[in-house]
């Protein structure tokens, strides 16, 4: 069982939860840029376990299913065809045999993830299918795919409505969407560093505009010029994903999923873990502007929409059970 | 809340960073080392990232009662126990110096006001220490670097490092662990494999580990990187 890749789209990566606990290596986590997208895309086909999907970015991929399988699309809205018909979102789908699936682009928003049921076979490096493609980890050496890619299944348990060929229930992907609002930043270790003119351009409504240099490591941010009241000489330290550094240009960079594990850049804000998947679904030439925030606002807000999450997660798996 | 000669810092919700100083520093970083071992020790659900003057502290949010409790728990493993010196391991790391190897050993020679040979007898004698990883997979940033030996980063990065290539940039050296861009001066070229996925223990060196330089001819280097293991 496998799905062939006969375009590769813009950026398709496989990823998963990320590879936590080597950071001491020098080795990133990695991992999907929209880690609620993600488990839902797979709580959609079944899977529970944290298995590889496929992350799109910006202009999907075409592939071909040699045997029928189960998915899901989840993340920013994007263009599907199923042997030529629309394929919905959030939602879960059979596809038949020899099926080809071409996906396009966004409307708004860059990145949507397909699971599958069962997941992607890959063989983990460090324990993850997540491709690293800085360090040149994971499946396919580290690298996107490429046309003729062959993508193996495992195998999965069959669940009672396999058969249906679009579930007549959807997610409300809204709560999951990025809404354009402020995204909230707690202070930095170097906040207090920047000039008062810096300080209020960082939390300036009219905010910055995520340049063409994005990708799944870092967004720089153009828009004022933020400066310091006198420059700091750093040794490099941890960063991590949501880490915003100004280095010497002047131009913030807040790093993403695939953020390196140290950078010597002085820190002028974290954005609030909450908001990272808004910020990953910025593309280029779209505003981003921060508000402050505390680290208890932070903790709050996370803690709370992980609770959303596991109760949506409960209730997708009784309903794919047939318990509804 | 914090021992004396710390400061912790909130950094993000699932993580904390203390500091121990500001400075690349044999001393801070004997600190840092000192406290990542303890830590890893009594509180093993933390994962421990030390770099030069710095730690970082990460950890699950859904199992600790905010901040405040693992800044407690991190105070009293601090406090409890001496700050004993580290168990460390001596790697010693076989190095073909200068020509196609080190292709920048005759400016690191020139700007130290030395010959080539000097230049690796200096760099063979030093006794240094893995700082931290960092930059990329298993690639170590050493402390013990001979003065004489340091050297500004060049004003054209290269595209590509050679992987396994010793280099020195301003007052830190390090070893590329696989090819990559860099603006540091090339010295050498080890043929031990410093980063591999799939090993039992991916990286060859880690934080706190000793590193000594033995230099090789070039047939001695293309012996040693047949055997290594690929």
């Amino acid at each position: 069982m496998s799905v062939r890749v006969l375009k590769p789209g813009l950026l398709t990566t496989v990823q998963d939860g990320g590879r936590p606990g080597h950071a001491a290596l020098g080795i990133g986590r990695a991992g999907a840029m929209d880690v609620p997208a993600w488990r839902l895309a797979n709580a959609l086909v079944g899977n529970t376990q944290g298995e590889a999907a496929l992350e799109i970015t910006l202009l999907g991929p075409t592939l071909r299913f040699e045997r029928a399988a189960v998915i899901a699309l989840a993340g920013a809205a994007i263009a599907a065809e199923l042997d030529g018909r629309p394929l919905p979102g959030w939602t879960r789908c059979r596809v038949p045999a020899g099926a080809v699936l071409r996906l396009g682009g966004f409307a708004r928003g860059c990145r949507a993830w397909l699971a599958i049921r069962g997941g992607f076979a890959l063989p983990p490096v460090l324990g993850s299918r997540s491709t690293d493609l800085h360090a040149g980890l994971g499946p396919f050496g580290g690298r996107p795919l490429q046309a003729g890619d062959e993508l193996p299944v495992a195998e999965a348990e069959p669940l009672p409505d396999d058969a249906v060929q679009v579930a007549h229930w959807q997610l409300d992907p809204r709560p999951w969407s990025d809404d354009g609002v402020p995204l909230a930043l707690l202070p930095g270790s170097h906040h207090d560093a920047l000039d008062t003119a810096s300080h209020r351009a960082l939390f300036d409504p009219a905010g910055f505009i995520v340049s063409k240099d994005a990708n799944r490591t870092a967004s720089r941010l153009d828009g004022a010029r933020l400066r310091l009241h006198a420059p700091l000489e750093l040794v490099s330290e941890a960063v991590l994903p949501g880490t915003v550094q100004l280095p010497p240009s002047g131009q913030p960079i807040a790093l993403l999923a695939e953020a390196p594990v140290t950078g010597g850049y002085p820190r002028i804000g974290q954005v609030a873990a909450v908001d990272l998947p808004r910020l990953a679904q910025r593309r280029p030439g779209d505003a981003v502007c921060f508000r402050p925030c505390s680290p208890d606002e932070a903790g709050q807000r996370l803690a709370a929409r992980q609770r959303r999450l596991a109760r949506l997660l409960a209730a997708i798996a009784q309903r794919l059970h047939g318990n509804a | 809340m914090t021992p004396p000669g710390i400061r912790c810092e909130t950094i993000a919700e699932d993580a904390l960073l203390l500091r121990f100083g500001e400075r690349i520093d044999a001393a801070v970083s004997a600190k840092v080392l000192a406290a990542a071992a303890r830590l890893r020790q009594a509180l093993p659900q933390l994962e421990c990232v030390p770099a030069y003057a710095s730690l970082l502290l990460r950890f699950d949010p859904a199992a600790w009662h905010g901040h405040e409790q693992v800044q407690a728990a991190v105070h009293a493993t601090l406090e409890a126990t001496d700050a004993a010196d580290i168990a460390s391991r001596l790697v010693e790391i076989p190095v073909c110096y200068g020509g196609d190897f080190g292709p920048d050993l005759d400016a690191l020679a020139a700007h130290a006001g030395l010959d080539a040979a000097a230049t690796i007898a200096l760099h063979v004698a030093g006794d240094y220490r893995v700082a931290m990883l960092g930059f990329a997979p298993g690639f170590p940033y050493l402390l013990g670097l001979d003065e004489r030996l340091a050297m500004p980063r060049r004003a054209d990065p290269r595209q590509r490092v050679p992987t396994g290539s010793v280099a020195i940039g301003g007052n830190q050296t390090g070893i590329y662990p696989a090819e990559l861009p860099g603006g540091w001066h090339l010295m050498g070229r080890t043929p031990l494999r410093l980063f591999d996925a799939n090993a039992a223990s991916p990286a060859l060196l880690q934080a706190g580990d000793r590193v000594r330089f033995r230099a090789i001819d070039a047939d001695t280097f293309h012996r040693l990187a047949r055997n290594a293991p690929a």
